[in-house]
């Protein structure tokens, strides 16, 4: 069948199943949305307000849903828009695939209007990326970027598509339809099954540890094996910490699930992995957040790494037995050679961390009488009285981490957050993405006053497209995690991180971006307010909850210490000492 | 001068897809992981396919995570390491002398062709010479020659494929 490329692409997204496009028109894509036009059955779009929006947009949407989300934009500056949104998409691993309008291909090269090198700029920050100079090969490139996004460890692909080759005005654009064929690619074959000598090897240290600790990443989710990670946690009776990545993976309310650990991990999670003797790393990449000082994380501990990307093994940590391969199927495995066979006795082990636990439970000290709310209250309650499925999508600092640590997760991919760039503003796009993907399901953003005012012009996006999040706007008028550093490093020296305004007044800007703005400021207010906002289906909410400013996030373990040197809240320092 | 000690570089034979920015895909991973390039050569073998050799600093980083690293890209199909001992190794230079005296052109002559180099063309004191070896014999002729002023100089970096 003979068509223009711009046609073909949609048939081609079609093709491919995708149901949602997220994007921005302009030149060079603009005969793309032409196509949309003429072509009735083309995907939804959802047109954003900024392209950074809609690139965290398809990442919320491919994380919440499990299928690669699809961001369309044009060349030059809304490419380099969709530059931070790949960037984080890469560094968490979600298979997003980006579709950039370029300049005519005759004319790349020449610094034509909007031109940039889009692949060169994103070589580095997706999987793979294409720049297709032929109409004809449309359906194979596109084919070929769903397959390496969503194959093996996840990752944004980018296609670079030449205003010539799809513009029905340009006769270069005619092409000849062919179903794509199966992608034969040489250079990629991700392998699933560990090596079965590996596997006993692995299971013989499981079975011998007796301070063992399943040390569970995203990529347990990225594999869809968080019921083979309970299982292999419950017959081996083995611990499981969760990492920022894999909140969700194993229930929070689980008795071996200690919860998160890291630089803001709680204190029994923390020093369960640095006292253990065995570390199963499960999907996870021995993240210097997770570490602290490299040197002296885990020191007694033999370390089993599964990882479906082998240069992640031996990449920081030298593993005692290393199992390439995907999470799920390496854990069915090593569950069929455990067969019957019983691990030793982890009792004392037990008693260690359940002793850590009631010491040191993740606390905080309830606001004076009169004084602002505590951050961590707010998120206790808008998980108390949110759906239990509800998916919640955070930006990025310390309301981040207390959404972590005071949101219990009950089910997998529930949680969204920029793990691995950090990208404040993440929150409100990707639980956009999020409810486009599952417009059943209650989806809450956790936003930082800082975050919300870098990305807060999508929710027009989200009252316009009729797309109900809620945002719990967690205001402590600081750029909170950067004043935690200053105080506690730099002896409070305050740099450049006062939000006090007194512009903006969230509520006057949510109002006029189409949501429902509600500001609580009295404790007493707090579940009225979310209760409300929890009722409210037809239009997106804002609650803006006025926090105390000083709040810092604790445990913590400052930046390249060791986590033996993990610091608990101050209140708990003085229960340590009498 | 003297660029190739072999005992503190791998080689490694990569064959790529033979696709627009493949090069670039090689050079921007070795770049932006802090891995050192001592030297790269590429080539086409057919439609389908290059092969380029790349001479590695092995202190820079774990040979191990470099060829794995190299590995996720798409393009790159597979990544052999060549001992010196056990492949064919060689690189190639090309050198303009300008001599002080053309009687020593004959001296210059001689030290080619010892090394089993070309004579290329010569011109009153200038002199066009070429060498294919071994590296580190390019290595030792280039400091032979040096006393006689080398003008100009070219080396290719090392090509190499296992050996039989």
């Amino acid at each position: 069948m003979e068509m223009d490329g711009g046609t073909a692409l949609l048939k081609a997204l079609e093709y491919e199943g995708v149901e949602v496009v997220f994007g921005y028109p302009g030149g060079a894509i603009m005969p793309v949305y032409d196509s949309m036009v003429t072509d009735k059955s083309s995907p939804r779009h959802v047109l954003v307000r900024h392209e950074q929006g809609a690139g965290h947009m398809a990442s919320g949407y491919a994380h919440a849903t499990g299928k690669p989300g699809v961001v369309m934009v044009t060349s030059g500056p809304a490419a380099t828009n969709i530059v931070t949104p790949l960037a984080d998409a890469y560094l968490d691993s979600v298979p997003i695939v980006a579709i950039t309008g370029q300049v005519p291909y005759n004319l790349i090269g020449t610094d034509a209007f909007q031109e940039t090198d889009t692949t060169g700029i994103t070589m580095s920050i997706t999987k793979h990326n294409y720049l297709v100079s032929d109409p004809n090969d449309i359906p194979q490139v596109v084919h070929e970027a769903f397959h390496i996004a969503t194959t093996g460890r996840p990752g944004p692909v980018l296609i670079d598509l030449p205003k010539n080759i799809t513009d029905v005005l340009n006769p270069q654009s005619t092409m000849t339809w062919s179903d794509p064929v199966p992608v034969d690619l040489p250079g990629f074959k991700p392998v699933f099954d560990g090596e079965p000598e590996m596997i006993e090897a692995a299971v013989e240290l499981m079975l011998k540890a007796t301070r063992p600790v399943l040390y569970a990443g995203g990529g347990i989710l990225k594999a869809r094996g968080a019921a083979e990670l309970r299982e292999l946690a419950e017959r081996m009776n083995i611990p499981v910490v969760t990492t920022l990545m894999a909140r969700g993976a194993m229930p929070d309310s689980h008795e071996l699930n200690l919860g998160m650990p890291g630089m803001h991990g709680n204190y029994t999670a923390v020093m369960a992995m640095q006292e253990s003797d065995l570390l199963i790393a499960m999907g996870s990449r021995f993240d210097d957040r997770v570490t602290g000082k490299v040197d002296e994380f885990a020191p007694d501990a033999k370390v089993i790494h599964v990882d479906i990307d082998p240069a992640e093994l031996g990449k920081i940590r030298l593993p005692d037995v290393a199992i390439r391969g995907d999470a799920k199927h390496v854990m069915r495995q090593m569950l069929d050679v455990i067969g019957a066979s019983n691990p030793a006795d982890h009792s004392a082990w037990r008693s260690t961390l359940s002793g850590w636990q009631e010491n040191y439970p993740l606390a905080y000290e309830d606001a004076e009488p009169g004084g602002r709310l505590k951050p961590q209250m707010v998120l206790e309650r808008l998980h108390e009285l949110s759906p239990e499925d509800t998916i919640v999508a955070s930006g990025v600092g310390q309301h981040q981490m207390w959404a972590s640590q005071y949101w219990k997760f009950e089910h997998p991919y529930t949680w969204l957050n920029s793990g691995g760039l950090g990208t404040m503003g993440y929150s409100i796009p990707a639980a956009i993405g999020a409810k486009v993907g599952m417009p059943d399901k209650t989806v809450w953003a956790v936003d930082g006053d800082g975050c919300f005012q870098m990305t807060s012009q999508e929710l027009i996006t989200a009252a316009v497209e009729k797309i109900p999040v809620k945002v719990a706007l967690l205001n402590n008028t600081y750029l909170g995690m950067v004043r935690q550093w200053q105080e506690m490093f730099y002896e409070n020296r305050l740099s450049e991180v006062d939000l006090s305004g007194p512009v903006p007044d969230y509520i006057k800007l949510s109002e006029a971006m189409g949501c429902v703005a509600i500001r609580v400021e009295d404790p007493d207010e707090v579940d009225d307010a979310i209760e409300r906002a929890n009722a409210i289906n037809d239009a997106p909410v804002v609650l803006e909850f006025v926090t105390e400013p000083n709040e810092n996030v604790y445990p913590m373990v400052p930046g390249g210490k060791s986590n033996s040197e993990v610091v608990v809240p101050p209140f708990q320092q003085k229960r340590a000492t009498e | 001068m003297k660029r190739t000690q072999l005992t503190r570089t791998h080689t490694l034979a990569v064959l790529v897809e033979n696709k627009a920015g493949v090069l670039a895909r090689v050079a921007g991973l070795f770049a932006r992981r802090g891995f050192n390039i001592e030297s790269l050569a590429v080539a086409p073998t057919d439609e389908r396919f290059s092969r380029i050799t790349i001479v590695i600093d092995a202190e820079s980083a774990p040979l191990d995570q470099i060829k794995k690293q190299l590995d996720k890209l798409i393009d790159v199909i597979d990544i052999v390491e060549l001992s010196p001992e056990h492949s064919a190794l060689r690189e190639m230079v090309l050198a303009r002398l300008e001599l002080d005296d053309e009687a020593k052109v004959a001296d210059v002559e001689a030290l080619v062709d010892g090394f089993s180099g070309s004579v290329l063309r010569v011109r009153g004191s200038s002199m066009m010479l070429s060498l294919s070896s071994r590296p580190e014999d390019l290595d030792a002729f280039l400091e032979k020659l040096e006393p006689y002023g080398v003008a100009e100089l070219q080396r290719t970096g090392a090509i190499a494929i296992p050996g039989i």
